[in-house]
């Protein structure tokens, strides 16, 4: 069972690569009973939109 | 036509100059880097379509001015200064960890409401920068040339001079911090 502290890990790496199988389970069964990791993984979408928009690809 | 554009980029500058300045952390380069792209613009303004925003197309030149501004500088800089920031790694992890590795219930992130309607608001923004700004230099940088710069994570090695796996290690360190710093400065008090 993965910790939260390797889950925010994983959830950063899904931004940037594509995971591995094992590594895709794993988070998936974590975030379910995982409130706080829940969270974080929206947060990183969150993140990355903040700054695709921050960047010119909207109107901040 | 020629007048409007000049005063039209006049106007943005200073847009363009804080975008450059969270990114390069020199206020020369920074300004380096705008007075290039508005010379650039200026002189190939024919290149604009308007498919895109002024702005839009504005900020993808200075991108490139920027990208260029990293790669000429030395990649051993990067990475000495990298071991720097990792520092407060160590304290960051006990501040939000227990020694298993679950959230301490201070730290545990809530779920943050109507990211959309923050995105609306002028006061969003700057806190946005601010907390980028406090991002430790070196990180900064690293987050910067993969959500800005649109590099790819076997690029940044190859510029900084940093192992993969240490990219993915500073990458996580600068979304951690920077949504820690959100969620307090912003997150935390919109459900109030």
């Amino acid at each position: 069972m993965l910790s939260c502290k390797e889950a925010t890990l994983l959830m950063s790496q899904e931004q940037d690569r594509r995971l591995g199988m094992g590594e895709r389970i794993a988070l998936r069964l974590h975030v379910l009973i995982c409130a706080g990791c829940n969270n974080y993984r929206r947060q990183m979408h969150v993140l990355r939109e903040a700054c695709r928009r921050l960047g010119g690809g909207g109107t901040p | 036509m020629e007048l409007d554009r000049q005063s039209e980029l006049n106007a943005l500058r200073p847009d363009l100059l804080r975008f450059a300045r969270l990114q390069l952390r020199d206020a020369g380069a920074a300004e380096d880097a705008v007075q290039e792209t508005m010379l650039a613009a200026l002189t190939g303004s024919h290149r604009f379509e308007s498919r895109s925003s002024y702005k839009t197309w504005l900020i993808s030149i200075l991108r490139n001015k920027i990208v260029d501004i990293i790669r000429g500088q030395s990649r051993e800089s990067a990475a000495t200064s990298l071991a720097d920031d990792e520092e407060g790694d160590a304290l960051l992890d006990e501040s939000l960890f227990d020694p298993r590795g679950h959230w301490l219930p201070g730290a545990r992130p809530v779920s943050w409401a109507d990211p959309e309607a923050s995105f609306e608001q002028q006061q969003f923004w700057k806190v946005f920068e601010a907390c980028l700004d406090h991002l430790p230099p070196k990180t900064a940088r690293v987050f910067m040339m993969r959500e800005f710069l649109g590099f790819e994570t076997g690029e940044i090695c190859k510029e900084t001079g940093i192992s993969s796996s240490n990219c993915w290690v500073v990458l996580h360190r600068a979304r951690m911090g920077l949504r820690a710093c959100l969620e307090t400065r912003w997150f935390a008090g919109a459900g109030d």
